[in-house]
């Protein structure tokens, strides 16, 4: 058992505790913190994948982004009768149902798989920096030189120039020419669209002056 | 494995005690500041002449406080309040490194690693505002949880500055890449990363919740904010939060613009020499020269705490919103078009990529 073996149980047992934490607690606020902690290791099993770039992201993005959301929001409308969250027996019904089927898919795909292949193509110590954040910044900017040598899932091969056959050259280049950058675009621009229609629909209204408002003169 | 055990758990030993005397100077040169900005002497009793151990005695006091949670806390989120504010501004020293091999974790995005973890510690304030079950905890907590995440952004454009001119968010490799003789540092690069290092020093002070944007501990105006009802070890966790915090993005500050740990004062030439052969005493001037550099920030934060009042919180939310927002983004695409204007003028003048140091492998082909 390496370092890396032992924390990796230590941080999924604990990432699915505060996961089923999440589901059984009464408290809306406490769900959220759960929520959190659930979160944040997941972060730490990307951390553990190697991933840094990608555990930091979700660090950022959801922990101190989404989450500092929906915490300001669990807290500020959490009052009174909305504090509890008590389920009708319909309500976990349905839930149970879809977690089971959502279980056993994950299970089915986890026992299904062959592992082997994976660990043909599993990432040693990397002189040529393929699969470095580096990369993956060129390749979001279109540059076609920098498409990683090993055969991983859904990763267009790169095409040696001129051996393929006109048809192959082509659909190789549609597909290492669409950059990601466009997309990404496209994603901001949908974001500050979501900004502006919520300062919009969150904006204080004015309200009409009542007339008994006037008060008497001395 | 029982070897990397030890060496995991020596590593994490050496910052947190690193962590933890930072906070305990930092606590006494904030006495002694605001005293001789106030003409008076600050603390002179405990320990001889100059007070050492006072905060050793307001530790001893604080362990010894009995440990009072309101009748209405909400008792986990109360209790796990210190912890996730602590742990926030700690791992942030995962990242940063004090000289050219000491560093914990060297990232290739050590910078973004460290800005990540440090916005998780908004959540130490939430909690702790929300559990304390007290309406001046709640607002100082809401108040403070906005400035905080509304400064993330002006700080994180401001970071970016930098990160331009040197091509990447490795921070050893933005220190190497400022070796040399001080005009090598980033703050004197271009107009752009020298106003850029005073916004970012701006947006660093109000995240970390400092005067003059300290609202959240407003002692004149909310008793307390978030930390009302903490008393004991509780209340000290979010100091030593607080000047971790300072000292994490004092380090990122001196990193990005100040140099590193270099001392500026000697050329390239001789701290390579120095590194190659005389490995110990390039690693003890650099930290010593890293940690110097630090403490001179602090101090700067601590001086502009005494010196200048408080803004009100719409005053917060205006010179973020308002001012330094646009201005980070102004210098963002000045620092963006300046080599491109460059290039276009001069194309001999600018050679890309920019600088980077021999040691720093080449992109591949």
């Amino acid at each position: 058992m390496s370092i890396s073996e032992i924390l990796f149980w230590i941080v999924g047992l604990s990432t699915a505790l505060c996961a089923i934490m999440v589901v059984v607690t009464q408290h809306i606020v406490r769900c959220a913190i759960w929520l959190l902690f659930t979160l944040a290791g997941t972060a730490g099993l990307f951390f553990l994948l190697g991933l840094d770039f990608l555990g930091a992201t979700q660090l950022f993005v959801y922990v101190g982004g989404t989450l500092v959301l929906v915490i300001f929001g669990v807290m500020l409308t959490a009052t009174g009768p909305f504090i509890q969250l008590r389920a009708g027996a319909g309500e976990w019904a349905i839930a149970i149902i879809v977690g089971v089927v959502l279980y056993g898919l994950i299970a089915a795909s986890w026992l299904f798989a062959d592992w082997s292949k994976l660990r043909e193509t599993a990432l040693p110590d990397d002189p040529k920096r393929l699969y470095h954040t580096e990369q993956l910044g060129r390749a979001l900017l279109g540059d076609t030189s920098v498409q990683p040598e090993a055969p991983l899932a859904n990763v267009p091969a790169k095409v040696p120039a001129g051996s393929a056959s006109p048809s192959a050259k082509s659909v190789a280049a549609k597909r290492s020419a669409s950059a990601y950058l466009l997309p990404f675009e496209i994603v901001s621009v949908h974001l500050l669209v979501v900004l502006v229609g919520a300062a919009y629909l969150a904006r204080p209204r004015r309200r009409r002056p009542a007339t008994a408002e006037i008060s008497p003169a001395r | 494995m029982a070897q990397e055990l030890l060496i995991l758990t020596i590593a994490a030993i050496v910052l947190v005690t690193f962590v933890a005397l930072s906070a305990i100077f930092f606590i006494w040169l904030e006495r002694k500041v605001a005293g001789r900005i106030q003409d008076r002497l600050g603390p002179t009793r405990a320990g001889g002449k100059f007070g050492w151990l006072q905060t050793i005695a307001d530790g001893i006091k604080l362990l010894a406080k009995e440990d009072i949670i309101p009748a209405n806390a909400d008792q986990f989120l109360f209790r796990l309040g210190p912890y996730l504010a602590f742990t926030g501004s700690f791992l942030a020293y995962l990242a940063l490194p004090f000289s050219r091999d000491v560093v914990a974790l060297q990232m290739n995005i050590a910078l973004f690693f460290m800005l990540a973890v440090m916005a998780t510690e908004v959540f130490g304030v939430i909690l702790a505002g929300y559990g304390s079950g007290s309406k001046w905890a709640l607002f100082g907590g809401m108040r403070e949880a906005a400035q905080v995440v509304s400064y993330e952004v002006p700080m994180a454009i401001c970071v970016l500055i930098p990160v331009l001119v040197a091509g990447t968010l490795n921070l050893n490799v933005i220190s190497q890449q400022q070796a040399g003789l001080f005009w090598n540092w980033y703050v004197f690069h271009d107009p752009f990363t020298f106003v850029a290092f005073w916004t970012y020093f701006t947006c660093a002070t109000a995240s970390c919740k400092r005067a003059p944007f300290d609202l959240a501990e407003a002692e004149s105006e909310l008793v307390a904010g978030f930390h009302t009802e903490y008393s004991g070890l509780r209340w000290s966790f979010f100091f030593m939060a607080e000047y971790g915090s300072m000292f994490a993005v004092s380090g990122i500050a001196t990193t990005l613009f100040l140099g590193g740990w270099h001392t500026g004062l000697i050329p390239a030439a001789v701290s390579d020499w120095l590194y190659d052969n005389v490995w110990l005493v390039y690693v003890l001037l650099s930290v010593v020269v890293f940690i110097a550099k630090c403490w001179i920030l602090v101090f700067v934060m601590m001086w502009v705490r005494w010196t200048l009042p408080r803004l009100r919180i719409d005053q917060v939310m205006t010179t973020c919103l308002k001012y330094l927002l646009p201005i980070a983004c102004f210098l963002l695409l000045g620092a963006s078009l300046l080599p491109l204007a460059w290039y276009s003028v001069f194309p001999g003048w600018v050679k890309l990529p920019f600088r980077n140091p021999p040691a720093y492998p080449a992109a591949p082909k």
